[in-house]
């Protein structure tokens, strides 16, 4: 008998059963739960329709809320949906609530969720957002759902899921400084496609895999569902362990694939030829050389996100804008508080990245939230109202995403959204590190 | 949520395109609308595919809320992109009663049946250019074809399996109870 994904060992062992092959389909314990302004109060009127107004949650401990779609803005309905959140949280007296407007504030669900030791390799995630999938980059199988099946989970802690088929991508080789996780999962999605994944399990690995920080796999892991994967995964390793136990001391069993385990595809690439990238309008996966695309001009520059607004994200553009002017709009949206505090604490040369984006005229930081990623109310800071060229480190593209629907969004990792928002045209990163390190 | 028992009707068609996203059937600011209170789901309806690029046929053309479209014929992977159940809802808020497509996006075929919304059906042949915005068709539902009544034209649809009678209870959690296997 051959051996198991780590995908299928976490499905198997929630399951109750030793194993469980692709296709099947099983009722999987759910570890957490995790859902936003959004799609939360939908999920908590399914609930209540479904189970009873008395109803109470199965777990207290395993739904976590955290509010960051709509929060700085003057839309009414947007306040009224957190407060129905405040309230579900007093009501069933849930444990983990990130409440707006107070300390416990976070910002974007997914860089918060695994900040605040959520994340825990081995265990069920679900959550009512696609880019669930995230979380992955601990060794957890973590998926998005919708407000119905969330309705029944946040009641029977329970979800039946088919079990994915593994497609593996194999980074070999060193990736060189001016190749992030942004430039990797990019290239995969080109060449796959915008459904290559489709109900499939991504798993990355390789020696470029294991080089990169939590936060690079989490880049990599948030965007499989751009190529319509149902989860994304890495296997743990002890820098992932450390990671965790940095941030809880709850238990957690780390899952790794037996060498021997079935897979529907195997994809390998070489690290080090991999080039800064561009996907064009209005798709994820489509694929560009930003080198070869240095006749777009650009209107505006943002870096933020679950996919690009992390700590390492500012980093790297920090790199690349310090001593250097702007030459368009650049809109900075930290992911989390937590972000937001890095980018006052670090430095570089001396200088805090705060100052760094000061010198370089970007536009003042915005506080942390989902901001213009996803459009969002009118008076969204950084939203398209028109036709806008926008470069972005966010995970999406199609039309209307950022606001307007005559607005055209090319993704890039936060190098390359740097370079261009120094030259106002579409700019490989090369151009500028080869200064910085001779 | 709507109860769809009938095993065949007929409705307009809307043509849309291959990757139609979820910012598209919903554009995000309308995301503060919560499904499950009955005048948002309303208001929802009123604003499904507004998000398709500035010259296509409006889906619910002004005073709304409901669509004169019941059938949505698209191309490849259907309602890609986020997770946001108000696609679905939004769809079938406005008088959507199936969808036929060549692929769709797995949580959005996923949230189409466990609402109960609409028939997500499966489609080999790409109907696109077999159909104009604005034809009759039919749909037979256990016998999973299509027909459009301007050509005559017949088309065999993938058959919904397991799906069907979930999406004809109303979904999941009304399948359930009628399948004994909720109280
Ligand atoms: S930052 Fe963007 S992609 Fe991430 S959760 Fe928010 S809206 Fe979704």
């Amino acid at each position: 008998m051959n051996g198991m994904t780590i995908t299928e060992k976490i499905l198997a062992r929630h399951s109750g059963r030793d194993r469980v092959s692709p296709g099947e389909n099983v009722w999987v314990e759910v570890d957490v739960l995790l859902t936003h302004d959004i799609c939360g109060p939908g999920t908590i009127g399914v609930f209540r329709r479904e189970f009873g107004p008395k109803a109470r949650v199965w777990n207290r401990e395993k739904v976590v809320i955290i509010p960051d779609h709509y929060i700085f803005t003057a839309d009414e309905l947007s306040h009224r949906n957190v407060e129905t959140l405040r309230q579900f949280t007093m009501e069933q007296e849930l444990a983990y609530f990130y409440d707006p407007g107070t300390p416990g504030y976070r910002g974007v669900c997914h860089v918060a969720l695994p900040e605040a030791g959520h994340v825990r390799p081995g265990e069920v995630i679900v959550g009512t957002d696609s880019h669930t999938c995230t979380h992955g980059a601990l060794g957890a199988f973590a998926t998005g759902i919708g407000n119905t099946d969330a309705g029944f989970v946040m009641g029977a802690g329970k979800i039946l899921l088919k079990v994915p088929e593994t497609m593996r991508f194999r980074f070999d080789g060193r990736a060189p400084d001016y190749i992030m996780g942004k430039d990797m999962i990019l290239k995969v999605i080109g060449d796959i496609g915008f459904d290559g994944a489709s109900y499939a399990a991504m798993e990355f690995s390789g020696s470029a895999i294991d080089a990169l920080s939590i936060e690079g796999r989490m880049t990599i892991c948030n965007m499989a569902i751009e190529a319509g994967g149902k989860n994304g995964i890495v296997a743990p390793d002890q820098k992932a362990v450390d990671y965790v136990r940095a941030r809880t001391s709850k238990p957690f069993e780390v899952v790794t694939s037996d060498p021997d385990a079935r897979v529907a595809s195997d994809r390998v690439y070489d690290a080090a030829a991999l080039e800064p990238c561009v996907a064009e309008p209005h798709l994820p996966s489509k694929y560009a050389l930003a080198r070869q695309r240095g006749d777009v001009k650009l209107d505006r520059a943002y870096i933020g996100s679950c996919t690009g607004g992390k700590i390492e994200d500012f980093v790297a553009a920090a790199r690349v804008l310090k001593g250097r002017k702007v030459a368009i709009d650049t809109f900075l949206v930290p992911a989390t508080c937590e972000v937001a505090l890095a980018l006052i604490e670090t430095t570089i040369d001396g200088q805090s990245l705060v100052e760094v984006f000061a010198d370089a005229g970007c536009l003042d930081i915005a506080p942390p939230s989902c901001a213009a990623c996803l459009g969002g109310p009118i008076d969204t800071f950084g939203r398209t109202h028109g036709s806008e060229v926008v470069i972005s480190t966010t995970n999406r593209n199609f039309p209307g995403r950022m606001g307007s629907k005559q607005a055209s969004v090319y993704l890039a990792s936060p190098l390359t959204v740097a370079a261009s928002a120094i030259t106002g045209r579409i700019t490989d990163p090369r151009e500028f590190l080869k200064q910085v390190h001779p | 949520m709507s109860t769809q028992s009938t095993p065949r009707f007929s409705a307009r068609v809307y043509v849309a395109g291959d990757n139609i996203d979820t910012d598209q059937i919903i554009p995000a600011q309308y995301l503060n609308l919560v499904p499950t209170n009955p005048e948002e789901y309303i208001k929802l309806g009123s604003y499904a595919l507004s998000g398709l690029p500035d010259g296509c046929a409006p889906f619910v053309p002004p005073p709304g809320p409901r669509s004169p479209y019941g059938i949505v014929i698209a191309g490849r992977n259907f309602g890609c992109g986020s997770s946001r159940e108000h696609a679905p809802v939004a769809l079938g808020a406005a008088g959507v009663r199936a969808i036929v497509a060549e692929s769709y996006a797995r949580i959005f075929f996923r949230n189409a049946v466990a609402t109960g919304e609409c028939y997500p059906f499966e489609t080999a042949v790409r109907l696109l250019d077999r159909f104009q915005t604005g034809d009759e068709a039919e749909i037979d539902v256990p016998g999973a074809t299509l027909t459009n009544r301007r050509t005559g034209e017949v088309f065999k649809l993938q058959p919904l399996g397991a799906v069907g009678p979930v999406v004809a209870a109303g979904g999941i959690f009304a399948y359930a109870r009628q399948a004994g296997m909720l109280k």
